[in-house]
């Protein structure tokens, strides 16, 4: 029962019956036991592993996922609501909820094979593995056709050569989708996703990055040295990696996009209380106008952005999901967040730049969703791309 | 002993974390656009009912909730929570605004009727109204034990044995069944539906009736004539010593 909630009144999105309950659950779930440990998982750079198992029982792990493999049965919309929930209490929990319970366990579940998600999805929808993605190189970013990662066939295994970078939930992962080259010269073709396990022999996570932000989350390179990754831990089809990387991406930025809703929510969270709070010139700074004026940017962009996320989310559970407008809700959302924490730390004024206050660490974090899941550089030329080409 | 059927009071109240308003004209408080969820007090009661349910000393859990369609909600969290299924006793308007305990009492005492429950557990009170007089007068009704302001409950042989937080400390009774039993703060610690459980509870049986259908009159018996603001308080001043201090009381007539 103990939460902290709105407590100010928000405009009804709609978004159903179901939405508004799993919101509410997520809501007091996070408010009682992840908002409290943010500052400490953020300090210490640990990553929480025993909230795993506790989000797992909550059925947040397998969300997107069919009742025959222990998931939820809920949609895109669902997914992004949570995701946003939990970023709210904590963003950094909340990426590294994205990457278990997107960017890999939804991957498996639309891509693997039957004997794949009878073996791999149970353990990560109860969270008692962690689950990762693989795509990013040193050299290879959103420019993915050129990974050097080499899976060479050998009989009945492939051999993987090379390493990846900035690998959210790498130190941790039991479980990862692994993007590798089976055919250099073979381009976009050439790409094969694999499902390796953390006990390969030739798998190393390297040590966790020290990073800005989203510090909790950890992130690394993977190494592979003569790693054998059996032929059935193909995910899709040879060649065919590029399919099963392009399938989920539209999936991942949306559901990405509820890490900077939260982020934005947690503003609101710490500068609604604190303009009451704080005095100046006998009355609470929340009676001046200019104060009144950053209230009223932030709940206006947090609105605005809610209500395009949540359309293309209704879109995407309605299997319309649109490449311009995952990345447009996500480029969109992720700006106002690093915006909107800039503004906290304004009205918090000196406090809002001490660490004993949550807002430079909502900065810090929120930096992140600019980067990450495709810079805003990309999404910018991706959607003004396809604006372009569709009306060639 | 024969299974217990029980009949949990679900109501829909305004979000404890809500700061609430008066009306402009007084005639109550602003619920438009305010968030609405479970009263705290009927999670608990109904965890315990669940509980009952997992010990298999409960065969049935049934969720009850009047008033307006809203109420709906309220009841697929219950469903979620772990209820078997729900009855909506339909209740708006103005019918609504002026819909007392008394009435509540009526209606479940007419559903324990019709559902041959032996057993119901409601919140102590709700946190809108702070009433804490449905179980109690519920109990009259129906001529059946009660035991409010709950900490504990265990089956014991036939009956019930119950301890309640009183002033100065705690009583255990026992009281045989059919009973009521209304649940305080500490009885347990209400779970979380989980998502899997959210999804199953639309599954779940959810039957509309309205007072009419129990033959329930639920006119009031009172009127409200307005609703205020608490009075403001007053900001204190600080005094230098303790005889400012004492002088000040004395001046104001405390001494």
């Amino acid at each position: 029962m103990s939460s902290r909630r709105t407590p100010w009144a928000t405009l009804n999105h709609e978004l159903g019956e179901t939405v508004d309950i799993v919101r509410e659950t997520v809501r007091q779930f996070t408010a009682a036991e992840i908002a409290p440990r943010a500052d400490e998982i953020d300090q210490s750079n640990e990553f929480p592993r025993d909230l795993w198992p506790r989000l797992g029982e909550l059925g947040l792990m397998g969300i997107t996922v069919s009742e025959e493999y222990g998931g939820a049965g809920l949609g895109y919309l669902a997914h992004t609501v949570v995701m946003e929930e939990v970023s709210r209490g904590s963003a950094s929990v909340g990426l590294s909820y994205g990457a278990h319970s997107n960017l890999c366990v939804n991957q498996i579940f639309h891509n693997g094979n039957e004997e794949q998600k009878r073996r791999y999805l149970p353990p990560l929808v109860s969270g008692e593995h962690v689950g990762a993605l693989a795509m990013s190189e040193p050299d290879a970013g959103s420019d993915v056709v050129s990974m050097q990662l080499r899976a060479e066939k050998r009989s009945d295994h492939y051999v993987l050569n090379g390493s990846k970078m900035w690998i959210t939930n790498g130190p941790e992962a039991d479980t990862l989708v692994v993007y590798a080259k089976t055919d250099p010269n073979a381009g976009s073709r050439g790409i094969t996703a694999f499902l390796v396990e953390r006990g390969f022999p030739g798998f190393e996570p390297s040590p966790k990055l020290d990073k800005l932000g989203m510090r909790g989350s950890s992130t690394s390179e993977l190494v592979f040295e003569d790693c054998e990754v059996p032929e059935e831990n193909v995910l899709g089809e040879e060649g065919r990696g590029v399919a099963v990387l392009m399938s989920g991406l539209d999936f991942e930025r949306l559901v990405l996009t509820g890490g900077p809703l939260g982020i934005m929510q947690s503003c609101l969270d710490s500068v609604v209380p604190y303009v009451h709070q704080r005095e100046q010139f006998g009355q609470p700074i929340g009676e001046f106008q200019l104060i009144q004026g950053k209230l009223a940017d932030m709940y206006t962009a947090l609105s605005a952005c809610q209500s395009y996320t949540y359309a293309v989310a209704r879109a995407a559970d309605r299997s319309m999901i649109s490449r311009k407008d995952a990345a447009g809700c996500l480029l969109f959302s992720a700006e106002r967040a690093t915006q909107m924490a800039l503004q906290a730390i304004q009205v918090l004024g000196g406090n809002g730049y001490i660490n004993e206050f949550p807002v430079g660490r909502l900065l810090r974090d929120a930096k992140l969703y600019e980067i990450g899941a495709g810079t805003s550089e990309i999404r910018r030329v991706l959607i003004g791309r396809e604006l372009f080409r569709e009306t060639a | 002993m024969s299974q217990l059927r029980v009949l949990v009071g679900c109501k829909r109240v305004i979000d404890y974390a809500v700061k609430v308003r008066v009306k402009p004209d007084k005639t109550g408080v602003v619920k438009e656009g305010v968030k609405h969820s479970m009263n705290p007090f009927d999670e608990i009661a109904l965890e315990e009912a669940v509980r009952l349910k997992e010990k298999q000393v409960a065969s049935e859990v049934i969720a009850v909730s009047c008033g307006p369609q809203a109420c709906q909600e309220t009841l697929r969290t219950a469903l979620a929570m772990g209820a078997d299924r729900a009855l909506h006793v339909e209740v708006s308007g103005s019918e609504y605004e002026g819909l007392l305990p008394l009435g509540v009492a009526k209606i479940l005492a007419a559903l324990v009727k019709k559902e041959e429950a032996n057993l119901v557990v409601l919140g102590k009170q709700a946190i809108d109204d702070d009433c804490n007089q449905t179980g109690q007068m519920l109990a009259a009704l129906l001529d059946w034990p009660q035991a409010t302001f709950a900490s504990a409950v265990s089956v014991e042989g036939e009956g019930l044995a119950v301890t309640r937080e009183v002033d100065g400390g705690l009583e255990n009774v026992r009281l045989s069944l059919p009973a009521v039993v209304t649940a305080d703060l500490r009885l347990n610690e209400p779970r979380y539906a989980t998502l899997p459980n959210i999804m199953k509870s639309k599954k779940k049986p959810l039957a509309q009736m309205t007072p009419g259908d129990l033959g329930v009159d639920i006119n009031p018996s009172l009127t409200v004539l307005s609703v205020e603001d608490p009075p403001v308080r007053e900001a204190g001043s600080k005094v230098e010593d303790v005889d400012q201090l004492i002088a000040k009381l004395k001046d104001s007539g405390v001494f």
